[in-house]
């Protein structure tokens, strides 16, 4: 027999290759762009002048108003995350131990509010909770109220905006997570003396945190990227960092400015990202999309 | 330790009757087994007793008390499951401690249990490790040691050994059955294995469609079935009509269309009834295939073998007489036969039973 030499295996390469180039084209070039972008000058509106120059990130790095912006939005992000973990731990458990033979449906219902545009889930509470919407409408009409209420435009009506969409993609990880979990471990622990709630705690808690970790990922990452919900639901002052950027690229036409936010924001997520990986591992979020 | 009874228990899933009326006695230290194809009954009845289902009727009572409406975590039994259920994300000393802990045993004597109970399932210092760390085996050992730590009342085995693979199931079960005696403890059993059932057991509850069908030592239940359910159930066998032809001399005669009269020993015919119906059970073991004639005092007809399944030391022979086919379990000396051999086909009297027509 000939020595054989341990060829190099292309076949892994050949696979992820559409991929690599999908990635390359839609993501790593277009943010290269916007990393070249934050160090231009911006002379006028819309008026760019190709720079190397840190005027942008200096600025970011010392006016109070963005630390406040990066605040606001870790404080109500985790608002958010640690509101949408209690209510959607609950319908989670229900589907994963229910013994309803058409379990798929529950889980279709879950899914079907994707099916309408999430703009159109969030101007849905101006019907509900504005000055004309459902809930002054009906207390005028039973006479509890006088006038209709102001229960819009403020943190409140954003932090329900942002449970109502994002609540479906922490139900689904943490149902994932209790789904795998064997059935038989609940009443094991029962019959060795705990009750329900401590089997509970003991038990089917712990072996659901990873799914509960992977749901707090993704709802506290998706709450502290978006800027549409504050802009619809949200007062003045219920911006997140994601408005200074839309602020910056639409209303003041300060790209350079927009993109060095931008790549902010993006670094920020990324360290949490980072944080949550050596904590908990990936894993668990791959499943839930599987 | 307590004995159990069961009053009337029934449980009734909407209109599906899983469990009718059943009365048991499971006597203080006994091993009983609940045996049964599946869909009997018998796992319903063991999550009743544990209280993971509420019965529809009836009693359950753990030596004097009734115990339908104490929770689940009061009533001090231990409970194996087929899958193990260890709880994966703690070691095996917090498994085995699980239940110490909520009777308040302290913390100093807790580790001389745990270790007392690995001791008593032959794994010693595996404390540290995870369950996912162990074998199938290991892992069913270490879900009894976790049941029997908490010295329960009862000892329920839900299909313990059938997630094992077949050398290692022989071999625990032998190792079970000298565990729960040594230690004493009243013991249900459910499991769809005859074998099983028979190697285990003080006493069988055979099971059949929610109903108690017979319950006897093994050997009763093997020698004398009450009906037809338990001798197909049990073993192989070979059940013929006939006709119940008298008494005599201590043996029910039954008339069997292709033997003639058959005196069948009385005790093993208690079930028949008065007739004139009844039917004829030989074991495929007990019925013995020859080339020339058969041994004296036995009676004999002559067939054809149509099919063998050979099985090593044994071989089971299809054999037609007639209209009907026979299946016979023989010891293989030699060549066993072949499809297509004439043999004679014969059995003992007393190696039948005779069981009541209507079943």
């Amino acid at each position: 027999m000939a020595l054989e030499v341990a060829k190099f295996d292309k076949r892994p390469w050949v696979l992820l290759s559409p991929a690599l180039v999908t990635i390359t084209a839609l993501v790593v070039i277009p943010m290269a762009f916007m990393l070249a972008y934050s160090f231009y000058l911006n002379v006028d509106l819309a008026v760019d002048k190709p720079a190397f120059q840190f005027g942008n990130w200096i600025e970011i790095a010392t006016d109070k108003y963005y630390y406040v912006a990066i605040w606001k939005t870790f404080r109500l992000s985790m608002i958010v995350t640690l509101l949408a973990a209690i209510l959607g731990y609950v319908p989670a458990y229900f589907i994963a131990m229910t013994r309803f033979r058409h379990k798929w449906m529950l889980l279709l219902l879950l899914i079907m509010p994707f099916w309408i545009s999430f703009i159109i889930r969030t101007l849905s509470w101006i019907h509900i909770l504005g000055h004309d919407g459902a809930i002054n409408s009906l207390l005028l009409y039973l006479g509890v109220i006088r006038h209709p209420m102001d229960m819009m435009y403020n943190q409140y009506t954003v932090i329900v905006g942002f449970i109502h969409v994002f609540l479906p993609y922490m139900i689904l990880n943490i149902y994932v997570s209790l789904d795998g979990i064997d059935r038989n471990l609940e009443p094991a622990a029962r019959t060795l003396g705990a009750t329900g709630w401590q089997a509970f705690r003991e038990v089917t808690l712990p072996l659901s945190l990873p799914g509960l970790g992977a749901g707090c990922l993704l709802v506290f990452v998706l709450t502290a990227g978006s800027y549409v919900t504050p802009l619809i639901l949200g007062g003045p002052n219920d911006f997140l960092f994601g408005n200074l950027i839309y602020d910056a690229i639409i209303t003041e036409l300060n790209w350079p400015m927009g993109a060095a936010l931008s790549i902010t924001l993006l670094v920020l997520l990324g360290v949490v990202v980072i944080v949550y990986s050596r904590l908990m591992g990936l894993r668990q979020l791959a499943k839930a999309f599987a | 330790m307590a004995r159990v009874e069961l009053k009337g228990l029934t449980k009734s899933f909407g209109p599906v009757k899983a469990v009718q009326a059943a009365d048991i006695a499971f006597e203080d230290a006994s091993f009983t087994t609940l045996l049964g194809p599946s869909g009997c009954g018998k796992t319903t009845i063991l999550r009743m007793i544990a209280g993971l289902e509420q019965p529809t009727g009836g009693d359950i009572l753990v030596g004097a008390d009734r115990v339908n409406d104490v929770p689940i975590h009061k009533r001090n039994l231990g409970i194996v499951f087929q899958n193990y259920a260890l709880f994966p994300h703690r070691t095996i000393g917090e498994n085995i401690a699980f239940g110490l802990k909520y009777r308040k045993v302290p913390k100093s004597e807790m580790a001389a249990k745990v270790r007392n109970a690995l001791d008593v399932v032959r794994l010693p210092g595996v404390e540290d490790r995870y369950p996912s760390q162990l074998s199938g085996g290991q892992q069913q050992r270490i879900a009894l040691a976790r049941a029997i730590v908490i010295e329960p009342d009862v000892l329920l085995l839900d299909e313990p050994l059938s997630a094992l693979d077949a050398n290692l199931r022989e071999s625990m079960r032998v190792e079970l059955k000298a565990i729960q005696h040594r230690i004493g403890v009243t013991s249900v059993f459910v499991t769809h294995d005859q074998s099983e059932a028979l190697a285990m057991s003080d006493r069988i509850v055979v099971m059949s469609a929610g109903k108690v069908a017979q319950i006897g030592t093994p050997e009763e239940v093997y020698n004398r079935p009450a009906n037809e359910f338990v001798a197909d159930f049990l073993g192989a066998s070979n059940i013929i009509e006939g006709r119940l032809q008298g008494r005599a001399d201590g043996a029910v005669v039954l008339q069997v269309d292709a033997f003639g009269a058959v005196p069948v020993r009385e005790d093993r015919a208690a079930s028949v009834g008065s007739g004139p119906a009844a039917k004829l059970m030989i074991r495929a073991e007990k019925l013995l295939l020859t080339e020339g004639p058969a041994p004296e005092g036995r009676i004999a007809v002559k067939g054809v073998v149509e099919a063998v399944d050979y099985q090593g030391q044994l071989a089971r022979y299809f054999v037609r007489v007639g209209e009907r086919t026979y299946q016979a379990m023989n010891m293989i000396e030699g060549r066993p036969f072949a499809a297509g051999d004439e043999v004679t086909l014969s059995f003992s009297p007393a190696d039948c039973a005779a069981l009541p027509a209507g079943t």
